[in-house]
This record gives C-alpha cells, structure tokens and sequence, in this order.
C-alpha cells in the first residue's frame, strides 16, 4: 500500500479564544495533535501606553500604568512611582514606605488567586476558578475601603498616597489573613494535588533553567524552573529588605522542576509568603503624614532612572527620561509577561494541544501587559 | 402483560403509537430540568446563587432559554457540507433516544423488551457517533473537526469496558432482556447485582467484582455521554466548543438535549443492571412500594441519583488529555474489565 499523503495543519488559537487569556493568537502548527510550531501574535491590545506618556505630565501617567497589567495595578503604580521618586530625589516616609508594602503584597495575592484560578480553568476545573475569584473579590474589597477603586486604583502616588488607611482597613485586613490562610490549603487539596491535575501538568513544558535566564524570564516563571531569584531579596526596593520571608522556588515535588505544575504551584506557595509580608507590616505601620512629601509640582531636573520591581508576574521596571520639562522625556516599561511569552514555541514544541493551553496558562501573561 | 398499554389498547398499532409518548415527555422535562439542575447544584458547590430571576429559583430559565434558541437564526458558515451539517444533530438525538426504548421504567412500562435489550442499547446509542463525527466533518471548521476525530476515538474506545462491565451481569443472567434483569433482583436492596444478585452465601465472593464493574461502567458511560473528566469533544479551553463551534440556534440546542439525554439513559441502564432497576429495596416486606406506580418513583430515583454524581464529577474534576483518556481506556478498564469476566466464569464454573 502507498503510503497516505500526510500534511502539517495551520490553526489559529486567538485572538478570541477562552484560553488565551486575552487578545492573543497563536499560530500553531499541527502534526495531529501533536504542535511543531507556536508562533505567537501580538499587539491586538496595543494602546501606545509609551508615546501616551510622553505627553502627559508625571502624575497622570500613574492611571496609565494601572491599565498596563490590570490585575496587577498597585505593583505597577509603584514600579513607576519608585522610578519617578528617583529623578526628583523624594524620600517618602516610612508610613507610606508601609501601606504601599501592604497594598503591593494584596494585590499580588489577587493577581495570584486569578492566575491559579484562570489555570485550574484551563484543565478544565471550573470550580476552583470560582473559589478563587471569590476570595479575590475580598482582597478587591480591601483596596475599594482605601481607595474607593477595586481595579484601577490611582492609589499610589509620586511622594505619597491618594488616602490614607482607616482603622477599619487595619481590622479587615488581618480578619482577611486569618480567613485566607485555611483557603489556600482549600484550593490546593482541590486542585493542585489533584491527580487529573498532576497527570496533565506535570513534566509538561519544561523550562530549563539557563534557557530560562538567557530568554530573560522572571517571577514564578523562572523561580518555577528552581531559581532563587527576587527583587524583593536579591534588589530590595521600597522596605522589602525589612520583612522576613522565603522566596519560593520550584522543586519538583510532581514532575520536575521548570514543567507547568511546578510554575504552578510556586505561586500557590508565594500566597502563604505574602501572608507573612503583611502581616509583619500591618501591626508596626509607624504614624506620620502621608502626604508630607508630596511634591507640589513635578518637574524633575533632566536626567534618566531606572528602577526595577518583583510584580507578581515577574521582574517589571520603567526607565525615564527627563528633559527637565512637565512631561517625561520618554518612559519605557519592561513589561514581565512579554520576556515570559517569549519562551513558549522553545518549550511547547512536541506536546498536544491541550498542553500548549497549559504552557500558556502557567506562564499568567495578561495582554495589557505584553502589548502595552 | 409487559406493558401497560398493549394491556389497554391490545396488541395493535395504536398502542405502539403511545407508547414512546410518555418517554418522550420525560426526556424533554428531564433534559430541561437537568439542565437547570446541573446549575443549581454547580452553584451551590460554587458558592453561588444560581438562576434566580426566571419564576421561583429560576424554574422557567432553561425553558425560556430554549424559546430563545428556538428564534434565533440558524445560521451555517461558509462552506458546510449543508446536508450532513443540518442532519448531524438530530442523529446524535435520535441515537440516545432510540436507546430509551429498552429501559424498564417500571414492570408495566418499558417500550419494547428486546431479548437483546442491552446489546441494542450499546449499538443503538453508538450511532451517535456518526452524528458527531458528521458535525464536526461537515462544519468546516478545524476546531469542529478536532473534537470530531477526538469524540470517535473517544466513544469507540470505551464501548469496550462498558460492554465488558455489563457482561458480568449478563454472565450472571443469561440473559440480554433488560426487563428481565430488574425481575431477578426482586428481594430486597441485598439481591441486588451491585451485592453481588440473589443466590446463597457464596455471593459474597462476588460483591467486590460488582463494585469494581459499576464503577468502571460509571466511568465508561461517563465517556461515552461526553461528561466531565472525559468532556474532550467540547473541551472548552482547548477546542472552545468542540463540534458545537458552528451550531446555533435549536441545532446547537438538540446536541445539548442529546447529551442530557444520554446522562438519563446511561444512569438507567447503570440502575437496571447493578441497582435492581424499578425494584423497591425494601423488597416484598412493605407491598405497597413494589406497586407499578411506585416501581417508576424507584427507577428514577435511583438513575437520578446516578445523574447527580455525573453532575458532581463534573463540577469537581479538571479534564484528561486525549492521550491520558486513552491510557485509561486500554491500560486500566479493559484489563480489569477482563479480569473481572474471568473471575465471574470462574465462579460461576465453581459453585453453579
């Protein structure tokens, strides 16, 4: 018999499809089910974040910011503001120096709880998406009693804060940390020890540690490859180098070490540490005025700074350069997603197609962030 | 006297005329209110409220929900194999439906008691096959086409243990007729096949076989109704919706009515041969529950039981891959299936 003629199939994944987490597309290339080929396509959700900047004055870029990653809006607004603080040369005081801390790690848990979430969705476990977004809307309802904002917050600002905390702020806070500790033990024994779960993303994906590096990865996705890398110990900025806790790396409890499930679970493992971070904070918030060092017109002398921040997707930093005028010169963002994307036709190639799904959810890019 | 209404009308075309009328009743409000059901049990694992605003507890949701699909456009994508493409969905109906017609609602009640009863249901629903392979050819789509190829493996595969599974009742039987396997285990919840049938003392070797065999029946005919862990014809993460991508409108509605129809009829299968189908399990002590009437509220108890867990799998397990529900399939259920077979032959050789 004549052998069958056999060709590869083109599909595209994207930009809409529930799986991408956004506007992204994917070209795949198919030999079966089996991918030889990823070919990521960006810029469905480009909004010229960097140009916009250049007209705006240095405050109202901060709402811009929020947009960039929008799960992620506290850490990005203190990426820029610390980078911001550095040309003008503010020191902030140390009770904003802490609520900022707080609010940072909140929302890293939020950010967390969506990418946990959003994968365990991605297996095709509805339920512990929903667990998870329930306990994030706790989190969101803790920014809306300081901020008034549960997204996009405007809370950070160049020398200060929009407002500041209340008692009652304080009191649900730490109720949020006794009631949240018991629900991550939840999750996990509903998801990640879940053997379905384990089969499907184990030794799925792996990122080798030096492709990890070279290709410029951060965050979980490296640290899930077994990296004990993070701003917040290795570049301590703000008062991180203060609070005691243990960055967490992937070690292959499942699998191995850099596979889907070791991404994962680093995040998983990251909430607990967060817990730590503010709970240290919220009982010593020293007093003081929040707004004593708010400047009262921004206009940096001409210059640049570069400032670079652990968000919970990985290593986010602005470079700014002034003119000495109103408005940045020019403001770039490295954003962490992007960098973390860039590794998926490397480590996707000669698995299914339900694995690709998994590769890129353990990653947890958010499209705001990539196409800025 | 197998039926109720060859007792009333004769045995004439009229009542063959009636008789699929009250099964087809049931598997319209079944499908509707099992829809409804699965979300409301969904929300309350979620933690969550669930349709709401439709009448009390959202009672006309999935019936409003299905005046609106009954309006809408019907629309085809460019290119569809028009006649396959508009068939498909009524096949993948009318195969599960066709499989109602062995099911032994109650002693008085089963459409047609085929001395072949459960080798027709096994061929008769697997025809859904080609409706689902028809839909996902036909659409022209590569994501339809995908769930198609993955369904065929799929279902194909796991008539295997599902036949086998079933087989050890048949060993036990000696026979095929579905009514007949509910009148064996007359008796008392003990005399049913799950503990191992009626018979003497030595049934107890048999218990841990009949736990093992509906178990991998359960699993199997979860694959095969395309549920939740084995949802891969859908697979919304990876294929969106599987050969649904295209349907829309009541088309897309009948795959839905075929998939809640098949949890039923599965479920009842499952009941009729490990669960003593329509008998009371207080057996002869209380006559009153083991009356034609009460035989049905026993059936569907039971098989609705056996919908609910589907319902609870569902909404607690991630998906397999394509592979790994292969694995499953050959590696695991066939063998232990086979063992199990061999394991009643022998016992049977022993002590019969």
């Amino acid at each position: 018999m004549a052998e069958l003629r056999t060709e590869e199939l083109t599909i595209n994944m994207g930009p809409q499809h529930p799986s991408t987490h956004g506007v992204l597309r994917l070209v795949l290339t198919l030999n079966g089910e089996i991918v030889t080929d990823v070919k990521p396509v960006l810029g469905y959700l480009h909004r010229c974040f960097e140009k916009h900047a250049e007209a705006m004055t240095y405050p109202q870029v901060i709402p811009y910011t929020d947009r960039m990653d929008y799960l992620n809006s506290m850490n990005n607004e203190l990426a820029y503001v610390l980078a911001a603080e550095k040309l003008l040369g503010i020191e902030v005081p140390e009770r904003v120096e802490y609520i900022r801390v707080i609010m940072c790690e909140l929302q890293r848990i939020a950010s967390h709880l969506v990418a946990i979430g959003t994968f365990g969705n991605d297996a095709g476990a509805f339920t512990p998406f929903l667990y998870c977004f329930a306990d994030r809307e706790k989190v969101l309802e803790l920014f809306e009693i300081v901020c008034g904002a549960r997204l996009l917050y405007n809370y950070i600002w160049i020398g200060g804060l929009s407002h500041d905390i209340t008692p009652e702020f304080v009191k649900k806070t730490k109720e949020f940390i006794k009631y949240f500790r018991p629900r991550i033990t939840q999750v996990n024994n509903l998801l990640s020890f879940n053997k379905i779960f384990i089969e499907r993303t184990a030794n799925i994906g792996i990122l080798p540690p030096d492709v990890a590096i070279n290709a410029g990865c951060s965050g979980p996705t490296l640290r899930g490859s077994g990296v004990k890398y993070d701003l917040r110990k290795d570049d301590p900025y703000s008062i991180y180098h203060k609070f005691d806790f243990d960055v967490c790396v992937g070690e292959g409890r499942y699998g191995v070490a850099g596979d889907c499930w070791n991404r994962y679970f680093v995040r998983a493992l990251e909430m607990e540490q967060s817990l730590r971070i503010i709970e240290q904070a919220i009982d010593n918030i020293p007093e003081g005025d929040i707004a004593s060092a708010v400047p009262k017109r921004v206009k940096p002398v001409a210059g640049e700074s570069y400032v670079r921040t652990e968000s919970p997707k990985g290593e986010l930093s602005y470079y700014i350069i002034s003119d000495g005028s109103l408005n940045p010169y020019r403001v770039k963002a490295r954003s962490p997603s992007f960098c973390n994307l860039s590794v998926i036709n490397q480590i996707s190639r000669g698995y299914m197609i339900a694995d690709v799904v998994m590769i890129l959810g353990s990653f947890d890019i958010v499209l705001g962030c990539i196409d800025r | 006297m197998e039926n109720i209404f060859t007792q009333w009308f004769g045995d004439n075309i009229l009542a063959y005329i009636l008789i699929p009328i009250p099964v087809l009743i049931w598997v319209s409000l079944f499908a509707l209110y099992a829809v409804l059901a699965e979300r409301k049990i969904s929300a309350w694992m979620q933690n969550r409220i669930g349709p709401n605003r439709t009448d009390k507890y959202g009672l006309l949701q999935t019936i409003l929900d299905a005046v609106k699909l009954l309006q809408k456009e019907i629309v085809s994508p460019y290119r569809t194999d028009t006649i396959w493409y508009n068939m498909a969905p009524f096949i993948v109906f009318t195969a599960v439906f066709l499989g109602y017609a062995i099911l032994p609602f109650s002693s008085v009640f089963i459409s047609a008691d085929l001395n072949i009863g459960l080798f027709y249901f096994f061929s008769i629903t697997s025809i859904s096959v080609v409706g689902v392979l028809m839909a996902g050819w036909s659409s022209n789509n590569k994501y339809s086409l995908f769930g198609g190829m993955r369904t065929v493996a799929q279902i194909v595969s796991y008539e295997i243990p599902t036949a086998l599974s079933a087989l050890v009742v048949v060993m036990l039987t000696g026979t095929l007729s579905m009514q007949k396997y509910a009148l064996i285990q007359e008796g008392g919840i003990f005399n049913w096949y799950i503990f191992g049938g009626p018979g003497d003392i030595t049934k107890i070797i048999l218990i841990p076989i009949m736990f093992v065999s509906m178990a991998i029946l359960f699993i199997s005919t979860l694959a095969e109704s395309n549920r939740t862990p084995f949802d891969l014809t859908e697979a919304d993460s990876e294929l969106v919706a599987g050969v649904h991508i295209e349907y829309s409108g009541m088309r897309f509605a009948m795959f839905f009515f075929a998939e809640y129809a098949e949890m039923f009829a599965v479920s009842g299968v499952i009941t009729t041969l490990f669960l003593g189908g329509w008998q009371s399990p207080f057996g002869d002590l209380i006559p009153f529950l083991n009356g034609p009437v009460m035989q049905v509220f026993w059936f569907l108890a039971k098989s609705l039981s056996l919908v609910f867990v589907q319902i609870w799998v569902r909404w607690t397990l991630p998906r397999v891959r394509i592979d790994q529900l292969m694995t499953m399939c050959w590696k695991y259920l066939i063998p232990i299936t086979l063992v199990n077979v061999f394991l009643v032959g022998i016992y049977m050789l022993i002590f019969n």
